[in-house]
Formats: structure tokens, C-alpha cells, sequence
């Protein structure tokens, strides 16, 4: 396989098979808790594709060029989620100085990611299959969309089953667990698909 | 006389559960709500603060199951029993180790800083506890791969320091973190238990049903896991509902 096909199965397999959401259990706060309007969910979700692929990057680089020279890899989390969150701190003020619109359409989303397992949990995931760079980039970016796609999709469903008589119990988390479950029946479709 | 005497029976019989200094300490610590809370004679003690405190976060406000947090790995490790039960266990360890730290050193938390200072205390557990299971349960580490380390970003830990453990003693944190760690790790076990029996036939590897059993393999999968929990907090929310009339 050439080198564009290989990132090419890395970003598919991120994004469809291994699907953070469906298949990975990771950012179910959010995709619970941000999917009730198509719009909100789609700027979360590119939000958290923003983050993820600069997070997935740094903490690549500073966990190959800084931590495993020095055999700090123990401090492996600590360092992880300190530079999560000043990433997410420091996008945050950039925007906020460069781009309001951009910032002001993000709005509440940005401080909520510090505390998203997707980032934290995709970093994590790249440096247990040992990645190169390229690909940890690829793979980011895939795992933003893919999250994004699963939330986009969520929203859509929920706006409609505003509309639907539930059961009292079930409304709510309840059916959107049980769609979910539906949904990654759908998604499993996928897997096989990439090794 | 002996009105007073009687006040001050009760007064201790209140603490008892925590200790005599309990009462003092809390007073002294919890700020300026309690000083007019101290003032009313049947004043609830530490002991029956932290009490009520663990019981509530055990099942009425059980933080996966009422209060949705932590679901990431309600929904990925709960395959089989035994991963559950000791993800369960290792969240209770981080959630009082985190909670006792936080709430000795809340009067040093400058605001603007606190939510870095927590995150930064329960990577310090999560990472002593990750090392442990290595060290000791290898094969359990294996399975729960990462998921031992995305206990960082657990929101029931950071919730429980944020609403706990940031205004409360040590004491009062401690129960609050065990009660909020035993309620994950009762909510887990049930999914696993659903999730298990169905999936495999067996419960924590003892065989439950019988050899008959087609086993379910889409329990073991991940939208077993999506359609159990949402039918499990659709049946909790009907309970709680009936009780209380309201969910």
C-alpha cells in the first residue's frame, strides 16, 4: 500500500469503523447532552474536530520528542491533559481576539471540551496503536468528523422525536440511549470494512 | 437545667457519628452559611450530614444513573462482570483520594484556577491507580485498556470535587466520595449483570444459565450496551417517578 492509501484507511477506520461514539464509548456526555438542536451539535462537533486534531498532534509530539526520551512516560496522563486543557485555553483566546463571529458561534462548546473523553481518549488510543505523526494527525481530524457525524445524525433524530408520544420514563436520555444503540447497529455495518 | 442538659445530649448523640470535634470542625470549616445553621439547636452533626450524604449519592442521586455522569465507561467496560466491578472500584479509589485532597486544600484554590487544580489532582490518583492494576491485576489492565486512564476526565469525579469537596471538611468529602464511588460501581454491576447473563450466560464466569441458552451476542456488543442502559434508566425513572410522583 502506498502512503496515501495507508492515511487513507486510517482516517476511514477512525471515522466509521472504530467511530469514537458508536464504537469507542468516548464523548457520550455531550452526544447526550448537546444533540437536542442540529446546529448546536454540528458547532460542538466542529469545535471538538478543531481541538482534537491540534490536541492529537501536541501531545504526539511532545510524548515521542519530550516524555519517552527523558523516561517520563508515567507522567504520560498529567502531561496529556495539561496540554489538552491549555490548548483548549489558548484556542479560546485566540479565537476570541481574531475571530468573535467564530468565537461567539462556538460560545459555551470551547470550555466543555477540556472535559470531553473524545480528546483525551483519541490521544490515548494513538499512542496504544503507535502511530507516526502524519498519522496522528489523520487520525484526529478523522475522529473530530466521525464525532461529528455521529451527533449531527443524533440531532437530527431527536428534533423529530420531539414530536413523538413517548412513554414518560423513556423520554429523554432514555430513548436517545436506545437510538444510539440502533444507530451503532447501523454503523456496525462498517466494520470489516478496513483490518 | 435540665432542658439544657437535654440539648446538649442531643447535640452529641447528633455528632456522635462524626466525632465531638466533628461539630466544631464543620462549623469552623463550611463558611458562612454555617454559623446561622449552627445557631438552631437540632442542628444536624457531620457524622449525619456525611451520612445523609453517602446514602444520597449510593442511590437517590446515584451519579450514573440519575444524574447522568460517567457514562463512557458504563457503556465500555460493562461487557462482563468482573472488569465492571473493578473499574467501579478504581473510580471509588480516585473519587475519595481526590475528594479528601481537594477539600483540605480549598481554602489555597484561587477560582479562576480550581478546575485545572482538580483535573490535575485526579490525574495524580488515576495515573497511582493505573500503575497499581498494572502491577498487580495485568490482565485486567489489558482489558480495560484506556479506559483506566480516561477516568481523568470522568465528569462524576470532577463533579463531586466541584460540589462537594470544594466547600465541604474532609470528613463529609470522604463519605461523600465513597457513597458517589459505591453508586458508580452499583450502577456498573447492574449493566454488567444484565449484559453478562444475557450475552454469555454467566455471571462473574459462574454459569447462570442454562447450556440451552442461545446466548444474546448482541449484549456483548456496543449497541447491547446503548439499548440495556437506556431500557435500565428508563425503568429507574419510572420507579422514581411512582415514589415521588415526579421524576
Amino acid at each position: 500500500m502506498g502512503g496515501l492509501t495507508k492515511l487513507i484507511v486510517v482516517f476511514l477506520s477512525i471515522a466509521l469503523v472504530n467511530n469514537l461514539v458508536f464504537m469507542r464509548f468516548l464523548g457520550i456526555c455531550p452526544y447526550l447532552g448537546v444533540s437536542k438542536k442540529v446546529d448546536m451539535a454540528f458547532g460542538m462537533g466542529l469545535a471538538v474536530t478543531f481541538v482534537l486534531t491540534l490536541s492529537a498532534t501536541l501531545t504526539w509530539i511532545i510524548n515521542h520528542l519530550v516524555l519517552i526520551p527523558i523516561h517520563l512516560e508515567y507522567t504520560k496522563y498529567i502531561a496529556f491533559i495539561l496540554v489538552i486543557a491549555s490548548m483548549v485555553q489558548l484556542v479560546e483566546m485566540y479565537l476570541r481576539k481574531f475571530y468573535p463571529t467564530l468565537y461567539r458561534a462556538f460560545g459555551i462548546f470551547l470550555p466543555l471540551i477540556t472535559t470531553n473523553c473524545a480528546i483525551l481518549g483519541t490521544c490515548l488510543f494513538i499512542d496504544l496503536w503507535g502511530y507516526n505523526l502524519v498519522k496522528a494527525v489523520v487520525a484526529g481530524f478523522g475522529g473530530g468528523l466521525g464525532f461529528t457525524m455521529a451527533i449531527s445524525i443524533m440531532a437530527g433524530i431527536r428534533e423529530r422525536l420531539e414530536l413523538v408520544d413517548l412513554p414518560k420514563a423513556l423520554a429523554g436520555p432514555g430513548i436517545t440511549l436506545i437510538t444510539a444503540g440502533i444507530l451503532t447497529l447501523a454503523f456496525m455495518g462498517f466494520s470489516g470494512m478496513v483490518k | 437545667m435540665i432542658d439544657k442538659g437535654g440539648a446538649v445530649i442531643r447535640r452529641s448523640a447528633d455528632g456522635g457519628g462524626g466525632g465531638g470535634a466533628g461539630v466544631a470542625a464543620a462549623a469552623a470549616m463550611v463558611g458562612a452559611g454555617a454559623p446561622a445553621a449552627a445557631a438552631i439547636p437540632a442542628d444536624p452533626g457531620t457524622g449525619r450530614i456525611a451520612v445523609t450524604q453517602f446514602v444520597k449519592q449510593l442511590w437517590e442521586e446515584n451519579p450514573t444513573l440519575r444524574t447522568l455522569l460517567g457514562m463512557c465507561p458504563a457503556l465500555a467496560v460493562t461487557a462482563t462482570c468482573k472488569p465492571a466491578l473493578t473499574m467501579g472500584l478504581a473510580v471509588t479509589f480516585v473519587v475519595v483520594c481526590s475528594n479528601v485532597m481537594i477539600s483540605l486544600m480549598r481554602r489555597a484554590l484561587a477560582p479562576h484556577l480550581r478546575i485545572l487544580m482538580f483535573t490535575l489532582t485526579i490525574a495524580v490518583f488515576v495515573t497511582i491507580a493505573d500503575l497499581f492494576l498494572r502491577a498487580f491485576l495485568p490482565e485486567m489492565s489489558e482489558v480495560l485498556g484506556p479506559f483506566v486512564p480516561l477516568i481523568i476526565v470522568n465528569c462524576l469525579i470532577i463533579s463531586r470535587a466541584e460540589s462537594c469537596a470544594a466547600k465541604n471538611g474532609a470528613f463529609i468529602s470522604t463519605l461523600d466520595g465513597f457513597g458517589a464511588g459505591f453508586g458508580h460501581a452499583l450502577a456498573l454491576l447492574m449493566l454488567a449483570t444484565v449484559r453478562e447473563i444475557l450475552g454469555n450466560g454467566t455471571w462473574f464466569d459462574l454459569r447462570v444459565l442454562p447450556s440451552w441458552w442461545v446466548p444474546w451476542t448482541v449484549m456483548k456488543l456496543p449497541a447491547g450496551a446503548f439499548i440495556t442502559l437506556g431500557f435500565m434508566l428508563g425503568t429507574i425513572t419510572y420507579l422514581h417517578t411512582r415514589r415521588h410522583g415526579r421524576g
